[in-house]
């Protein structure tokens, strides 16, 4: 059987890892070499760089980081933030990334997703939706979150597939960073719409709510930031909370 | 000196970036002279089995591959480099394989498509691939066709999404891996290493 995916995400500016940074560790501080391999050794079935600066010198510095990723780390890795065109991706792809994410720039061009799909493959398109809940329901934001694209999450997701996107990573920008769970509903109301798997991103603060997400929830995988980062616990605990629960897991 | 060929599809520079680091020697084969100073030949691949076959035949090598294999030298197939060693697929009509094993590539129907992940492989029986080990093993997979083979005793170890199926098959020196090991940790570089030494 297929396991459940544990995916660290990592924050990358100028070319280093920049989430806990505060934290006393230095290994936070750091190399993004260091990191993913760190999180491999700990049990990683795949790890998500975001390139928080994105700007068009920086994304240079970022291709250099895809580069050493690729040549030491070998899980599944998929880069996201910024992108914006077949150039980017394509330049992406070539230095070693499995996969990207868009986000943004789906959502304003949203024949970016066919065409990357049609020339890359669906296996390496992974749409990112930033869902905040409205009323009834919940709407796709764009730029990190800023601004309210007025799209349905649940019909924009179902239009993702039908373009060739290959996953869906849902994150709820209600829960990010509060850690009082994952937005069960929003991900049960995606993930058994859709064929095609999704990553449940924000509000893991502990053992008990990755386990919701996955049996209420329907996620095929979470993504887990701060609490790891902090190590608040260990993608091993994770692990091991997960098989006692009867979750199908890989070691 | 290994080939890793080139057909413009797959995703050859993850598998030359696991052969690198394991400290072998890799080239890239875009063209039947490539393969002059080739000792062992891997056949990676992402994307569709009949643009793969055009791809292929365009360059010339869908010919030099099949001359490989008759002679039955030393060959690794990952991913749809496994499937097109088979008769034919469902993904692209009547696009023919190598066609050198009985079987054929279905579409999965009962899961989500493709499969994306981390699945186990159980090993059927020992071989210097997996390292002679009999236990299950995991490794990561992304594809939604499978193959379906009549020749039972190619089957070295199998797979459940929905439906069990061939996930490492061998006869002779061609041997045929549905997962990525280029993509699996630890457990992919063995097996890749396995196969440039014992294989």
């Amino acid at each position: 059987m297929l396991t459940i995916r544990i995916i660290p995400c990592l924050d990358v500016d100028n070319g280093y890892v920049v989430k806990g940074i505060r934290f006393k560790e230095l290994r936070f501080a750091g190399d993004p070499v260091e990191l993913a391999q760190y999180y491999n050794d700990q049990g990683a079935d795949e790890l998500i760089f975001l390139d928080v600066t994105a700007s068009v010198q920086k994304r240079k510095i970022m291709i250099k980081v895809v580069e050493k990723v690729a040549k030491k780390v070998f899980i599944p890795f998929c880069v996201g933030g910024g992108i914006r065109s077949i150039t980017d991706i394509r330049d992406l792809l070539n230095a070693g990334a499995d996969k990207v994410a868009i986000c943004t720039a789906g959502i304003e061009n949203p024949e970016l997703i066919m065409k990357s799909a049609d020339r890359f493959g669906s296996q390496c398109i992974v749409v990112s939706i930033d869902a905040k809940r409205i009323s009834n329901g919940w709407h796709a934001f764009t730029h990190g979150g800023r601004y309210d694209s007025k799209k349905d999450v649940i019909a924009w997701a179902k239009k993702c597939e039908k373009s060739g996107a290959g996953e869906i990573l849902l994150n709820s920008i209600d829960r990010d960073g509060t850690r009082i769970g994952y937005d069960v509903e929003l991900t049960e109301a995606v993930a058994t719409l859709v064929n095609i798997p999704v990553i449940a991103s924000g509000g893991a603060g502990n053992l008990n709510q990755i386990y919701e997400v996955i049996k209420d929830g329907k996620a095929d995988a979470v993504l887990l930031a701060s609490v790891l980062h902090y190590k608040e616990f260990t993608i091993s605990e994770i692990k091991k909370f997960l098989d006692k629960k009867g979750v199908k897991i890989r070691w | 000196m290994i080939g890793i060929v080139d057909y413009g599809a797959g995703n050859l520079k993850s598998v030359k970036n696991a052969i690198d680091y394991l400290g072998f020697n890799a080239r890239v084969v875009k063209r039947p002279d490539d393969i002059s100073s080739v000792k062992r030949l891997i056949l990676p691949g992402v994307g569709a089995f009949g643009s793969a076959v055009n791809k292929l035949k365009r360059s010339g090598l869908f010919e030099t591959i099949l001359n490989w294999l008759s002679d039955d030298l030393p060959f690794l197939g990952i991913c749809l480099g496994l499937q097109l060693l088979f008769e034919k697929s469902e993904e692209s009509g009547n696009a023919k394989g190598f066609g050198i094993f009985k079987g054929k590539i279905k579409r999965f129907r009962k899961y989500k498509v493709p499969q994306i992940g981390w699945n186990s492989v159980k090993i059927l029986k020992p071989s210097p691939l997996t390292g002679f080990e009999r236990k299950t093993q995991f490794f990561y997979f992304l594809h939604s066709y499978y193959l379906v083979t009549s020749q039972h005793n190619l089957v070295i170890g199998t797979s459940d999404y929905g439906a069990e199926y061939a996930s490492i098959i061998n006869q002779g020196n061609i041997y045929g891996v549905q997962f990525h090991p280029e993509k699996s940790g630890k457990n992919g570089l063995v097996l890749l290493k396995n196969w440039v030494e014992k294989c």
